[in-house]
C-alpha cells in the first residue's frame, strides 16, 4: 500500500507539470492584450515597457518556467514564512524569513500576488459550497440507504423521481427559482450573499445562516441526487449477497444487519465518491456563486477570465487540476484501505 | 418369462419434446419488452420524441420570426395569465407573450430549442465516436493501450469547467471569423463538449472490450482469419452496443446542460440567437415582473433533461440482460 502510494505520487508530478504546461500553452493562444485598457496616446516604447514589466514580452518557454519557479519556490518560501512568522499554530517557531522580496505571482487586474486574492476568496467558497457538500450526503446517505432496503417502495419511487429532477434541473434554474419563491414572495432569506458579514454575535450568525440557506439548498440539491444514486446501488448490491443471509439467519436483528453488516459495505464505494468530489468544492460552484452574487474562488475565476488576467486563471486552474489528482489519489488509497480484497501491489 | 417388448415403446410423458411453443424472440425484442415495463422511461422516450419534432417540425406550423421586433406589442405576458388577471397584457396572436422587444416567446422557445437540441445531438456523437475510438484502439491494441489509458486519465483530471470557459474566450474570435457568429459559435461548443466529456465512455468500453477480447469467439473469429478491423467492426462494436447507447443517454443531458451553463455565463451563443439558456439569463433581471420567460425555458431544458435521464435509466435495466425478464 505505501509503494503504491508512493508510486502513485511520483507520477503524479509529471501528470501536474504536464497539465500545467498545457493549460500555459493554452493561455498563450489567447486573443486577448493585457495593454488593451491602456490609453492610445500612451506611446509604443513606454507600452513595450510595460509589457516587459508584466513578465509578457519574454517568450512563452521562458514564461512558463518563471512561473514555475514563483509558484513552486517562491510561493512556499512565502507561505513558510507566514506559518512561522504570524499563523497561530507554527507562531512558536523561529521566523524564517526565507523569503527575500523576489517577485510573485502578480494578478494584472489587482496587482496584488494571486494567492492573497485566492486567500481571501477561500473561506467564502468553503462555507457555501463546502457547508452544501456536509448537508447534501447527511441527507442522501439515509435516503440511498432506505429505498434500496425497500426496493420499488413508494418511498423508493418517489426518492428516485426526485434524484432525477436533483440531477436534472440546471443550477441555473433552481437558483433563480428559490429566489422568486423565498426571497421575493416569502421575503425569508436575502437573495444576494453579503460577503462583508461578520459573523460576531447570536443575531449576525443568524443572519449569516439565513443568507447560507439559498445558495446551499440549490448545490445541496445536486450533490443529494448524486450520493443517493450511488448509495442506494451500492446497498442493492450487497443486500442480495450470502453473508446478509447468514447474518439474518443467524438471528440478528433487521436493524443490526442494515446498519452493521450491510452498510459498512455499501460506504466503501460511496466514500470513494465522496472523496472524488471533493475537489469540485474547492473549484467553486461557479454559476451557484454567480446567481448568489458570492464572491468565491468560482466567482473570482470568471471575472478573471473575462478581464483577461492570464496570471490569475491560470494559477487557478493549476489549483484545481492538483486538488483532482490529489483526490484521485486518496480515492484510491482509501479504497484500499477500506477493502482489504483490494490489493495494489 | 418376459413379456414381449413392444417393437415401438410408448415415449414417457415427461421426457417428450413438445418442440418449440413459439417463435424464437431476437434480442432487440427482448429489450424492447423490458424497456416497456419501465413507465419512466417510456414518458421520457415519448417526451424527447415529442420536444424533438416540435422544435424541428415548429417552425413549419408556427410561422412566426423569433428574431422579429414588434415593440407595439412588447412585454406581452402568456395567454394563460388570463385565467386569474383580466387585466394583464395579452393576445392569442401571442400565446406565450413576448419579451422587452416584441419578441414572440413561442416562437423563440422552438428556436431555442432547435439550438440546444442541436448541440446536444452533436456533441453527444462526437463524443461518442472519440470516446469508443479510444477505447476501442486501448481495449484490442495492446501498445495503445497504456499511452491512450494515460491520456484519458490526464483529461479526467483537467479542471473541466473552468478550461470550457477558458477554451469559449479564447477561441470565439477566430472561429467566428472563419464560420461565421453562429457557425463558429456551433463549431466551438459542440467541439468543447465533445473533447471534454469523452472520457467515460472511452473508460467503458475499454473495459468491456479487454474483458471481450479473450472469448472464444473471437478466438473462433480470428482464427478464420477474419482481420483485426473486421473482428472489431463485426463483432466487438455490436457487444458494446448497450454500454455505448446508455452513456449515449448520458452525454447528451451533460451536453444539454452545459450548452445551457455556457450561454447562461454569457460566453455561449450571440446575442440574437435565442437558446433555452440565452433566454433564460436574459429574463433574470427582471424576473419579478415576467416569472414566465425564466420559467418556460427553465421548464423545457429541465424536462428535456429528465425525459432523457430517465430514458437512459429504462435503457439500463432493458439492456442488461441480468435484468430482463425478470
Amino acid at each position: 500500500m505505501l509503494t503504491f502510494a508512493v508510486r502513485r505520487l511520483v507520477l503524479a508530478v509529471p501528470t501536474l507539470l504536464f497539465i500545467s504546461f498545457v493549460i500555459f500553452m493554452l493561455l498563450q493562444l489567447a486573443p486577448g492584450d493585457p495593454m488593451a485598457q491602456v490609453p492610445l496616446t500612451v506611446p509604443p516604447e513606454v507600452k513595450e515597457k510595460m509589457r516587459q514589466a508584466l513578465g509578457v514580452g519574454e517568450p512563452p518557454l521562458v514564461q512558463y518556467w518563471k512561473w514555475l519557479v514563483q509558484v513552486f519556490w517562491i510561493e512556499p518560501k512565502v507561505f513558510i514564512d507566514y506559518l512561522t512568522n504570524s499563523s497561530t499554530l507554527l507562531g512558536w517557531l523561529p521566523d524564517t524569513q526565507l523569503y527575500q522580496d523576489e517577485l510573485r505571482v502578480i494578478s494584472w487586474q489587482t496587482r496584488s500576488p494571486v494567492m492573497d486574492i485566492v486567500i481571501q476568496r477561500i473561506p467564502q467558497t468553503l462555507w457555501v459550497v463546502g457547508m452544501a457538500y456536509v448537508v447534501g450526503i447527511l441527507i442522501a446517505l439515509p435516503i440511498g440507504i432506505y429505498s434500496a432496503y425497500r426496493q420499488y417502495s413508494v418511498f423508493d419511487q418517489s426518492g428516485t423521481f426526485i434524484t432525477m429532477i436533483g440531477f436534472s434541473i440546471p443550477p441555473f434554474f433552481t437558483g433563480p427559482l428559490l429566489i422568486v419563491i423565498f426571497s421575493v414572495q416569502l421575503g425569508w432569506f436575502p437573495s444576494i450573499y453579503d460577503t462583508t458579514h461578520v459573523v460576531n454575535d447570536w443575531a449576525s450568525l443568524k443572519y449569516q445562516l439565513q443568507q447560507m440557506i439559498l445558495p446551499v439548498m440549490v448545490l445541496a440539491l445536486q450533490t443529494t441526487a448524486q450520493i443517493s444514486r450511488y448509495m442506494r446501488a451500492s446497498m442493492l448490491d450487497n443486500l442480495n449477497q450470502d453473508y446478509v443471509r447468514t447474518a439474518r439467519a443467524k438471528g440478528l436483528s433487521e436493524a443490526v444487519v442494515v446498519t452493521v453488516h450491510v452498510l459498512r459495505n455499501s460506504m466503501i464505494p460511496v466514500i470513494t465518491v465522496i472523496a472524488l468530489n471533493v475537489p469540485s468544492i474547492f473549484g467553486g460552484a461557479i454559476i451557484t456563486e454567480n446567481v448568489f452574487k458570492v464572491n468565491g474562488i468560482g466567482q473570482l475565476l470568471i471575472t478573471a477570465l473575462f478581464a483577461n488576467d492570464l496570471p490569475m486563471v491560470m494559477t487557478l486552474t493549476f489549483i484545481f487540476a492538483v486538488l483532482i489528482v490529489l483526490f484521485n489519489l486518496i480515492a484510491d488509497i482509501l479504497y484500499g484501505l477500506l477493502d482489504p480484497r483490494i490489493r495494489y501491489d | 418369462m418376459t413379456e414381449p417388448v413392444q417393437a415401438t415403446p410408448t415415449p414417457i410423458e415427461a421426457l417428450a419434446d413438445k418442440g418449440p411453443l413459439e417463435p424464437p424472440r431476437s434480442q432487440w425484442k427482448d429489450v424492447w419488452d423490458q424497456f416497456r415495463k419501465h413507465k419512466g422511461a417510456m414518458f421520457g422516450g415519448g417526451f424527447l420524441l415529442f420536444i424533438t419534432l416540435a422544435v424541428v417540425l415548429g417552425p413549419y406550423l408556427w410561422q412566426v420570426d423569433a428574431q422579429k421586433l414588434d415593440i407595439r406589442n412588447k412585454d406581452l405576458r402568456p395567454i394563460w395569465t388570463a385565467l386569474w388577471d383580466s387585466g394583464a397584457k395579452t393576445a392569442w396572436s401571442r400565446p406565450f407573450g413576448t419579451d422587452q422587444l416584441g419578441r414572440d416567446q413561442l416562437a423563440q422557445i422552438i428556436q431555442g430549442g432547435r439550438t440546444s437540441m442541436a448541440v446536444g445531438w452533436a456533441a453527444m456523437i462526437l463524443s461518442l465516436i472519440i470516446g469508443t475510438t479510444v477505447g476501442v484502439m486501448a481495449g484490442f491494441v495492446r501498445k495503445a493501450d497504456g499511452l491512450l489509458m494515460r491520456l484519458t486519465d490526464l483529461f479526467l483530471s483537467l479542471p473541466i469547467l473552468p478550461l470550457l470557459l477558458v477554451a469559449v474566450t479564447l477561441f470565439r474570435q477566430p472561429l467566428r471569423e472563419a464560420f461565421g457568429p453562429e457557425g463558429g459559435m456551433f463549431v466551438l461548443i459542440v467541439g468543447i463538449i465533445a473533447i471534454t466529456s469523452w472520457m467515460p465512455t472511452a473508460r467503458i468500453v475499454r473495459g468491456d472490450i479487454l474483458a471481450l477480447k479473450e472469448r472464444e469467439f473471437i478466438l473462433a473469429a480470428r482464427s478464420i482469419g477474419t482481420t483485426p478491423f473486421r473482428i472489431v467492426q463485426r463483432h466487438l462494436l455490436p457487444n458494446v452496443l448497450s454500454p455505448i447507447m446508455v452513456s449515449a443517454t448520458l452525454g447528451l443531458a451533460t451536453a444539454i446542460i452545459t450548452e445551457s451553463a455556457l450561454s447562461f455565463l454569457g460566453v455561449g451563443f450571440p446575442s440574437d440567437f435565442p437558446t433555452w439558456g440565452k433566454m433564460l439569463a436574459d429574463a433574470v433581471q427582471r424576473m419579478q415582473q415576467f416569472p414566465e420567460r425564466v420559467y418556460l425555458p427553465g421548464i423545457a431544458i429541465s424536462l428535456t433533461v429528465l425525459s432523457v435521464n430517465y430514458l437512459g435509466d429504462g435503457l439500463r435495466d432493458a439492456l442488461d440482460p441480468r435484468i430482463r425478464g425478470r
